[in-house]
């Protein structure tokens, strides 16, 4: 069976005396966009909330941080790194950036052919941020506008 | 990041999510996900395994031409080497420590600080 995450990080959070997490809760069925063009044409964008950071950029810091940071694609993996407020879970993101952050296999899927082509930076960001109301306000339209200008015709996203 | 992948979709642009817990998957109904039940901080695959982390990628973008029904999860066939991870996981005395909130950027190692400050400085 699945782990409950979500039961098992309000346990957790009561214990240690944090304000409970809120998670996002659909209220109604996502909307859906087919793709525009055959994926072998598409421009694929692409996100990871793990914090990620090329060597050289600022990195994450942990109170509710809605700033993003690109990633070129051409980025070596020994040159990400990261800073997460869950820093448990990076024990081997932090060997292999890949397991969080796709840069090796999306490049493949560009050189293959598989997709069109791959936006020239990945984008990243915190998860685990609190103010649904600052994700929504603050987060969502730097990626947004970001992914416009890379005219991406589809996005992968990665949680952490 | 399922708040994000709706309000993409919601613009016209097709996502999917590549996700490891799949309790927060269905609480937010992403437009389109891949469910991978490896331990969170895996969800495109295990460490220095390109196969695996290909076949996890290939199988989201799948996901984008296969889907025809908005919140579909697709429960892939990846299994951990043991399930002790999922143990370790529900327990809250260790683990996830989180750490304290503050707005001091938290560099991996001393030398990216360094880094980030000479390329802000314009001398990197």
């Amino acid at each position: 069976m699945a782990v409950q995450y979500m039961e098992s990080i309000r346990r957790r959070y009561e214990e240690l005396g944090y304000a409970p997490y809120r998670w996002f809760h659909a209220d109604s069925p996502p909307p859906f966009a087919p793709l525009r063009k055959p994926l072998a044409e598409s421009k694929l964008g692409v996100v990871s909330t793990s914090g990620a950071y090329a060597v050289g950029q600022r990195a994450f810091h942990y109170k509710d941080d809605t700033s993003i940071r690109k990633i070129a694609k051409d980025t070596s993996p020994a040159d990400i790194h990261f800073s997460h407020i869950t820093e448990n879970y990076l024990e081997n993101p932090r060997k292999d950036p890949n397991c969080i952050l796709p840069i090796t296999a999306v490049n493949e899927a560009a050189a293959s052919g598989r997709i069109g082509e791959l936006a020239p930076e990945l984008l990243t960001c915190m998860g685990g941020i609190y103010s649904q109301r600052r994700v929504r306000e603050e987060l969502i339209p730097e990626l947004v506008g970001e992914f416009q200008r890379q005219a991406v015709d589809t996005v992968l996203l990665v949680p952490m | 990041m399922c708040l994000i992948a709706r309000h993409l979709e919601g613009l016209g642009i097709a996502t999917v999510v590549a996700g490891s817990a799949l309790d927060i998957l269905q609480a937010g109904q992403p437009p389109r996900s891949v469910f991978v039940d490896y331990p969170l901080g895996h969800s495109v695959g295990r460490p220095f395994d390109a196969d695996n982390q290909r076949l996890i990628v290939n199988a989201a973008l799948d996901a984008l031409e296969t889907i025809r029904s908005p919140g579909s999860i697709i429960e892939l066939d990846c299994r951990w080497s043991d399930d002790d991870w999922q143990n370790e996981a529900t327990d809250t005395r260790s683990g996830d420590t989180r750490a304290p909130r503050d707005e001091s950027p938290q560099y991996q190692c001393e030398a990216d600080r360094q880094a980030a400050e000479q390329a802000a400085a314009g001398t990197g």
